[in-house]
């Protein structure tokens, strides 16, 4: 294999190959016939990501020598991305950048040819392995919705870049919510502030969900592609289908960029919704998430009807003990981790979900449904993966 | 109870955003006093706090276009909430380009300081940013430990040196001791020492003035070089100079021998009052 990237093209690699490093530690790369692709799969395999360069975006590409097999090697990402650790750098010094990989040298060169004749080579080790292909199709997916990478940069401002999950889904008026997702904890006395950020439908370039859907996914890793995409000034467009009549298990939501020389494509487990303790986007509350705008700043007079503290002061009156301590009366949420099997607006379709005991591994309640086997075709497993949930006891 | 207000003039919110970083760098959680007139961000003087007590105030009227309140009853029209200085901070933070900015009192399954932002947007839709901000509130029963504290009879006033210039010095002591020496004098001298087994430090301030003394009998007792001295924690004098990002319009430094230092600011047209106890 032999490709030459040249120009500006070489910092795209590297920025994308950031991106990449967001997700998982090994890089998968393989020269196909459409061009080289570049995989990484997380760790709890709940977030996959793939980059194919198209032939036209080298100088020159050759996927494999005539005769011989294409090679697919794992390499560290850590060790891929030292080469392209400074962007800034790239971008002011390196003029060529040439990636060859021969059968009979155990190592990927990647040759990096820079001004004032100076040339680095980097060898780097690889194991050779598997394709790395997750399951999934945008087509399957009933919503989507595209926007500029910038109006998408803009809606995640608000938020901390420590937070890791959002809920993503369409509100009154056809409006764009993004708001932060915190686990609750029952034991929790400090709770989490909560952001929220409302765009109109005419800042998409395309939306296509009702009213109501929703998704929560990690934010963490939605920005490793959206960086990517805001640097090369793309629009990304979102494949999901939330949890519901469709579908009754959380299927994962796909996030794309795409031009005619490159496409990228994150895939990320989403949150089933039984687990969203609060007020999630489909639920009546709905309405009051997103209040009809005011355009001018006349004062619209605040029904504070709905503002209801008075109630609540009075109950705090009466908990509060003879100390004096700072009585919070406890607030009715959820029960615990298990979800309670409400009568919801899916119900009627409900079948035996899986609740999520608390014996089970680490907070992540994401679970990893469109990992079959690497080399397995077509179907999604009918349920969740039997390491991360138990059978639910006599629900349903 | 009910608090509603507006903020549409972009210097103001700048302004107001500039206040909640400066409580958010003094303390980690602390009480908003929401009155009629005035806001006021209260620290009281608690162990967890380690003794140090702050009282921010500032007219509503000069921040707000719009200002509503009611509080618990008519004879105690206040309104005292918990929050975490820095969620305050952080969302105000979010409304840079804001066209306007409300702030509301509100119960979402939890009481609420409900922040909400409407952005300027170049197409022609806007853009709503909420921040929804948990508040305890606080019963009636304990507003008698949150009210304006008394100003002591200091033994020595004077005016303070550039903050960041303190700051700096004061940082770079914090690496020898915890064990930090305020001395000054009504000659306008004040001195920073730390003493260890191995070296001491002293870096002196001169000429800094001093305010004109509350009474002339006052001034006259006290012979101007003699220095009045409190001994404190170095931590909690860092933590208060690392909060003030501007320099103040008028910053006055009270001393009251062994027991207590208060400092007394004016930021432009808000004012802060921050007590650091004497080491025992």
């Amino acid at each position: 294999m032999k490709c030459l990237v040249t120009g500006g093209n070489v910092k795209v690699l590297g920025k994308a190959v950031h991106s990449l490093s967001r997700i998982g530690d090994e890089l998968y790369l393989e020269p196909l016939e459409d061009g080289l692709s570049l995989r990484t799969v997380n760790s709890s395999r709940s977030a996959y990501a793939c980059f194919l360069f198209a032939p036209l975006f080298f100088q020159q590409y050759q996927a494999a020598t005539s005769g011989q097999e294409a090679l697919r090697c794992k390499i560290l990402m850590k060790s891929f991305l030292a080469v392209f650790r400074s962007l800034a750098t790239v971008e002011k010094t390196v003029e060529k950048c040439c990636i060859s990989l021969n059968g009979r040298s155990s190592c990927l060169v990647v040759q990096l040819h820079c001004k004032y004749g100076v040339r680095k080579t980097h060898n780097l080790s690889f194991q050779d392995c598997e394709s790395l292909q997750a399951v999934f199709d945008p087509a399957l997916c009933p919503h989507v919705l595209r926007a500029p990478a910038r109006v998408l940069g803009e809606a995640v401002l608000p938020f901390p870049p420590a937070l890791a999950e959002v809920t993503l889904g369409i509100g009154c008026g056809r409006r764009v919510i993004l708001r932060s997702y915190q686990e609750e904890e029952a034991d929790s006395t400090v709770k989490a502030m909560v952001t929220e950020m409302s765009i109109g439908e005419e800042d998409f370039q395309q939306l296509q969900a009702q009213e109501g859907v929703a998704i929560t996914f990690c934010l963490k890793e939605f920005r490793g592609l959206l960086s990517f995409a805001e640097s090369a000034n793309l629009s990304l467009s979102v494949h999901f289908d939330a949890p519901g009549r469709t579908c009754h298990l959380p299927r994962p939501a796909i996030f794309a960029v795409k031009d005619s020389l490159l496409d990228g494509h994150f895939v990320l487990a989403t949150l089933s919704e039984s687990d969203l303790h609060s007020p999630a986007l489909c639920s009546p509350e709905l309405h009051r998430l997103a209040p009809p705008l005011q355009a001018h700043s006349t004062p619209h007079l605040d029904d504070f009807a709905s503002d209801d503290i008075d109630s609540y002061m009075i109950a705090m009156e009466t908990t509060a003990d003879s100390e004096g301590s700072r009585a919070v009366p406890s607030i009715p949420l959820s029960p615990g981790l298990r979800p309670p099997c409400s009568p919801g607006p899916f119900s009627e379709d409900h079948e035996a979900e899986p609740s999520t005991e608390p014996g089970t591994p680490p907070p992540k309640k994401f679970r990893s449904l469109f990992f079959g086997s690497i080399l397995a075709p077509v179907h999604s497993p009918p349920g969740p993966s039997p390491v991360l949930a138990e059978d639910s006891e006599g629900e349903g | 109870m009910k608090f509603r207000a507006k903020i549409v003039d972009a210097a103001c919110l700048n302004h107001f955003t500039r206040v909640s970083t400066m409580i958010a760098k003094l303390a980690k959680t602390c009480t908003l006093r929401i009155s009629p007139e005035k806001l006021n961000f209260v620290l009281s003087d608690r162990v967890a706090s380690g003794g140090v007590s702050m009282w921010c105030e500032l007219e509503q009227e000069n921040f707000f276009s719009e200002f509503q309140m009611e509080g618990i009853s008519a004879e105690n029209n206040a309104i005292y909430l918990d929050l975490t200085a820095e969620n305050l901070s952080r969302a105000l933070k979010t409304a840079q380009n804001a066209r306007a900015l409300k702030i509301k009192l509100t119960n979402k399954h939890f009481p609420c300081l409900t922040v909400s932002i409407e952005l300027l947007s170049v197409s022609s839709s806007s853009r709503v940013v909420t921040h929804d901000i948990p508040v305890k509130v606080i019963p009636r029963k304990l507003w008698k430990d949150l009210q304006e504290p008394t100003i002591p009879d200091s033994d020595v006033s004077i005016y303070l040196p550039v903050l960041k210039t303190m700051k700096s010095i004061v940082e770079k002591m914090k690496n020898i001791s915890n064990h930090l020496i305020m001395e000054a004098n009504l000659s306008g001298e004040l001195n920073l020492k730390i003493e260890t087994e191995l070296v001491c430090i002293t870096t002196h301030f001169k000429d800094l003035g001093n305010p004109p003394p509350a009474s002339e009998d006052a001034s006259q007792e006290r012979p101007p070089e003699q220095m009045a001295e409190v001994h404190v924690d170095i931590r909690k004098l860092l933590q208060f100079l690392a909060g003030q990002q501007v320099n103040p319009t008028r910053a006055v430094c009270n001393l009251v021998s062994n027991k207590i230092v208060h400092f007394d600011l004016l930021h432009e047209d808000v004012s802060l009052q921050y007590f650091i106890p004497a080491l025992s």
